[in-house]
């Protein structure tokens, strides 16, 4: 692979080191588990959270005389996720072994595909922004290739005083290693793609993308450089498991490869672990430690064929993704970029704020979702997949503005109630007595009180008419908020002889 | 009892249906002959009496039924590569000891399907490494030839020596071999019997232990033609846990005996004449030439040049293959375990015991092939050689050759323990060749014996045919047997 720049130095970017500025370099290796019924080589169910060694067939104990068998819906997987990435589909793909010793790899290699992947290169557009002018940055960052790849078992040194255990039920199951072109020059950036990846990977079902599941890891390859200046020597970071660890590495590690420079030494090439607890990144293996993996073609598969039909069977089935989505939001519902940008950015929002805007005002369903809703989550520090109010029920909040039974206001305290009790948001309304009062008889009646009980408010009004505002106000408080302000507005107007 | 184990299959085969003898007196028969021989020939490595009498019951009682498959009551040997439910599979191998899988390989199960009975398993080299069976954990199984006013112990060739030797020796009806280089062929040259390599991807290898995986394939060792054409007619089929099988018909080999060879084009290939080929061997070849020619068949030169360069490629592909192979017997899970202070040092220990020495040094060889630095000069040149090989081979074809007659081994049998041979292991793997081609091409050859040499031991002749023309080769081994004769040794154990 040869390394090309994308990128021009962006004077925003750069970090201010003791001897001038020094620019980040970042690329992406990331371990998305194939979402599928059975491993990638063997019928043994993938299920997560079962008892050690349940999911474990002859094949992934690696028994003497067992072969693999390739898992066509894997195939699917991995073609639709390239699909996704916008990426070369190789027709003809070859597995690989890859040599090394380890308990929890019983064959003795892993099957990977190393010269032939199944995916070639692709992009991925990531977002950043809005800026203080609400501005978005749009930055293409290039994929490298996608190729399937068995996991390892497991292994547990807490079980036994002197013994390792060795789980196998992880061990064969789909990998897909998406590697990324070193086209990232912050960890602002490398979080974005991490966030845009795992939404498109979501979005097509091809992965789960629970990273605290370890369905999805990074290995994060980081270098510095002046501006302009070559490539520097690289360290990868191994199996970093969070979005916010991934920031947090990628910065700690820049400044640790800075103050070397800085000081005259040089870069070693290695791989290095990220602590969560202490914020660093500390050496693993050194470069001449390096595995010789051996790789040679795996002699017991046949390479991997499938026609243009495979292919065009699987892209007319693909759903729409979130750049496609976020454009239709803005141009067929008239969201702004950044409203849809966030009811995008998780496949589970987007779905949520779809069935709510089904048949309503899009801006007014947008709203709703981006402020009060996912207000309401973030502050309950719960996901959309755990909200207790179901789309159909803000649906009815905002069904039962739009009919004028409640003001604006009062669907406010009405979302509170759904939120934190449940229940139906029109039977709530009408057991709790929050109908808006529309009767002109008894909102006439409120103004009049009013009018007659404030006549040092009623002598200043008509020297300076905006202070009507007052009088709505009085009125709405005196009926407990359920009038209707338009109509309560109107008389105020009329009684006081304010001209529109 | 001797006479019955004296019937041929397809000679058993006709009075277990004429229920003229019961599948239980054949497999009491072959018990009682492997328990007066086997100290001698160590051609079995376990026997299962009771598993075999136990079939063969079911046989009877089938056949008592007027059912039976094309195999009913016809005890057979396996060669201990193949795995058999609950009985001791170990490739001879220390490492894995006292492995008994808990499922049956494909080949064994079709058998089994057919009627098979099952008598035990049969000695090899280990992990099928080696032309000689001395590389077997359990020591070498010994030929039940001996040459003329000699009593010195031979060989019965490799890798599937216990297979041919018991099959020789009557020990079995038949039996289960497998050929990576050679290992059918050259042992059924060594024993005077009929060992068949079918086309890669003929027989499923689901069950049987990988040496090299692009070159493995099972086939049958047979006391005649029409036995072999039985014997994989049962063993081979497409299989969906191998998907290098190949799905094709099996078509009734049997069926293409005694028919005509008149007017086929037989290719000799020049390049099989090699630099110090002993003039008997030659001669051989030149018997084989008359024979084909009397039936009407048309022999042509041929030319194979890459023919070279098969033997040092294939001593490249096949331990590359299998260093990887062999990685899984690490002590972790199954098989021998020594243990150690940590775990790459229990790795150590225990694939050093486990492993003999052949196989350490063929997975060095293969290590070091595929190693950075290394892998383009070997691997992949040899990958080349190889596509150069079967090209060869294709434009032969192609130019209208139906079958190649060739040469199987550069010698009859040779002694136990040869020191020349033991000194130098390129001498050994030189044994393979005249079989390593076929394997590099993936195409089929049938050994056939054709002759007794100045020692009076066997020697044999290959015939080589296009992919999936299995046919080809039993229609013309049959007219090599019927000229040649049958041969089978004076019984000394």
């Amino acid at each position: 692979m040869t390394l090309v720049d994308t990128r021009t130095p962006d004077p925003k970017r750069l970090i201010p080191g003791a001897t001038g500025d020094w620019e980040i370099i970042i690329g992406m290796e990331v371990h998305a588990q194939v979402l599928s019924q059975s491993k990638l080589f063997s019928g043994a169910s993938t299920e997560f959270g079962k008892a050690p060694n349940s999911n474990v067939s002859l094949v992934d104990a690696a028994m003497p005389g067992m072969l693999p068998v390739i898992n066509e819906e894997c195939v699917k997987q991995a073609v639709r996720t390239g699909l996704g990435l916008k990426a070369q589909i190789n027709n003809r793909s070859i597995f690989d072994r890859k040599n090394y010793f380890y308990p929890d790899l019983p064959q003795g290699y892993q099957i990977s595909q190393f010269k032939d992947p199944i995916v070639g290169e692709g992009k991925i557009i990531i977002s950043l922004g809005p800026d203080r002018q609400g501005n978005f940055e749009d930055i293409e960052i290039g994929i490298e290739r996608l190729h399937l790849e068995q996991d390892a078992g497991k292994s547990m040194h807490d079980q036994h005083p002197t013994m390792s255990y060795v789980d196998l039920n992880r061990s064969g199951v789909a990998l897909m290693e998406i590697v990324s072109k070193p086209d990232m020059r912050s960890s602002d950036e490398a979080k974005a793609y991490m966030t845009k990846l795992r939404s498109i990977v979501r979005y097509l079902g091809t992965c789960d993308g629970n990273m605290d599941e370890g369905s999805m890891r990074a290995d994060v390859n980081v270098s510095v450089r002046r501006p302009g200046e070559a490539f520097g020597t690289r360290c990868e970071i191994k199996n970093v498991n969070s979005i916010r660890f991934i920031g947090q590495a990628i910065e700690y590690e820049a400044r640790r490869q800075i103050a070397i420079l800085e000081d005259g030494g040089s870069i070693d090439q290695e791989t290095r672990l990220f602590d969560p607890g202490k914020g660093e990144t500390r050496s693993m293996r050194s470069k001449e430690d390096a595995h010789d993996y051996r790789y040679f073609p795996d002699p017991d598969l046949l390479p991997l064929e499938f026609d243009d039909a495979f292919v065009e069977a699987l892209k007319s089935d693909l759903p729409e993704l979130p750049d496609d989505k976020k454009a239709r939001f803005v141009r067929e519902l008239g969201l702004s970029v950044y409203d849809a940008s966030v009811l995008v950015s998780e496949k589970a929002i987007a779905d949520y704020f779809e069935s709510v805007a089904e048949g309503r005002d899009g801006k007014t369903a947008a709203n709703w979702v981006i402020n009060d809703l996912l207000g309401a989550l973030n502050k309950a520090g719960k996901g959309i997949e755990e909200t207790p109010v179901s789309p159909a029920q803000l649906g009815g909040i905002i069904d039962l503005i739009k009919a004028e039974t409640i003001s604006g206001k009062i669907a406010k305290d009405l979302f509170e109630i759904v939120f934190n009790e449940g229940g139906d948001p029109a039977e709530i309304v009408e057991s709790r007595g929050m109908k808006q009062v529309t009767d002109t008889g008894a909102i006439e009646k409120a103004v009049d009180d009013i009018i007659a009980a404030n006549p040092d408010q009623v002598a200043k009004v008509k020297a300076k008419p905006t202070l009507a505002g007052w009088f709505v106000g009085q009125v709405m408080k005196s009926t407990g908020g359920k009038a209707n302000p338009q109509a309560v507005q109107a008389l105020v107007k009329a009684k006081l002889g304010i001209e529109e | 009892m001797t006479e019955l184990t004296n019937l041929t299959i397809s000679e058993a085969r006709a009075k277990l249906k004429g229920r003229e003898i019961t599948a239980v007196e054949l497999t009491d028969a072959y018990l009682s002959a492997i328990d007066a021989a086997n100290g001698a020939l160590n051609a079995y490595v376990t026997v299962t009496p009771d598993k075999a009498r136990e079939m063969a019951k079911a046989s009877d009682a089938r056949l008592a039924d007027g059912k039976g498959g094309p195999l009913e009551g016809i005890p057979l040997g396996v060669k201990d590569l193949f795995a058999t439910r609950d009985i001791h599979t170990q490739a001879c191998s220390h490492i894995l000891d006292g492995f008994k899988p808990k499922y049956e390989s494909t080949v064994t199960q079709n058998l089994w399907n057919h009627g098979a009975v099952m008598l035990g398993k049969l000695n090899m080299d280990e992990f099928a490494m080696g032309s000689s069976n001395e590389s077997s954990y359990y020591g070498p199984s010994v030929n039940p030839w001996k040459a003329k006013g000699s009593d010195e112990k031979l060989v019965p060739g490799g890798s599937s020596g216990g297979s041919a030797a018991a099959v020789a020796a009557h020990l079995c009806a038949g039996a289960t071999a497998t050929d990576t280089g050679g290992s059918i062929r050259q042992p059924a040259a060594f024993t005077g019997t009929v060992g068949i390599k079918p086309t890669y991807g003929r027989c499923s290898r689901w069950g049987i232990v990988a040496y090299a995986s692009s070159l493995d394939q099972a086939g049958p060792i047979a006391r005649d033609v029409r036995d072999a054409a039985i014997l994989l007619k049962s063993m081979a089929s497409v299989d969906t846990k191998d998907t290098t099988s190949v799905d094709l018909p099996v078509p009734d080999y049997e069926a293409s005996l005694g028919q005509s060879v008149k007017g086929m084009k037989i290719g000799i290939p020049k390049e099989y004449r090699i630099v110090g080929m002993p003039e008997e061997i030659e001669k051989l070849w030149q018997q084989g030439v008359e024979w084909l020619k009397d039936a009407g068949a048309e022999v042509v030169e041929i030319s194979l040049p890459h023919t070279k360069y098969a033997l040092p490629a294939y001593y490249i592909v096949a331990p590359a293959e299998a260093s990887s192979n062999l990685a899984r017997y690490d002590g972790v899970r199954y098989g021998l375990r020594v243990d150690g202070k940590d775990i790459a040092d229990m790795y150590e220990k225990s694939r050093a015991a486990g492993f003999g020495k052949e196989v350490q040094r063929r997975i060095m060889i293969g290590t070091y092939v595929l190693s950075a630095g290394y892998y383009d000069a070997y691997y992949l040149k040899a990958q080349k050689v190889r596509t150069l090989i079967k090209r060869d081979f294709e434009e032969a074809f192609h130019a209208g050759v139906d079958a190649i007659l060739a040469p199987i081994t550069p010698s009859s049998a040779f002694a136990i323990g040869d020191k020349e041979l033991a000194a130098d292991p390129v001498k050994m793997y030189l044994q393979d060749v005249f079989t390593v081609t076929l394997n590099m091409a993936g195409l089929p050859g049938i050994s056939v014996p054709a002759g007794l040499d100045h020692k009076g031991l066997p020697l044999g002749l290959q015939i080589i045919g296009k992919p999936f023309e299995e046919e080809t080769l039993f229609k013309t081994a049959h007219v090599i047997e019927q000229a040649a004769g049958k041969f089978t040794p004076a019984k000394w154990w």
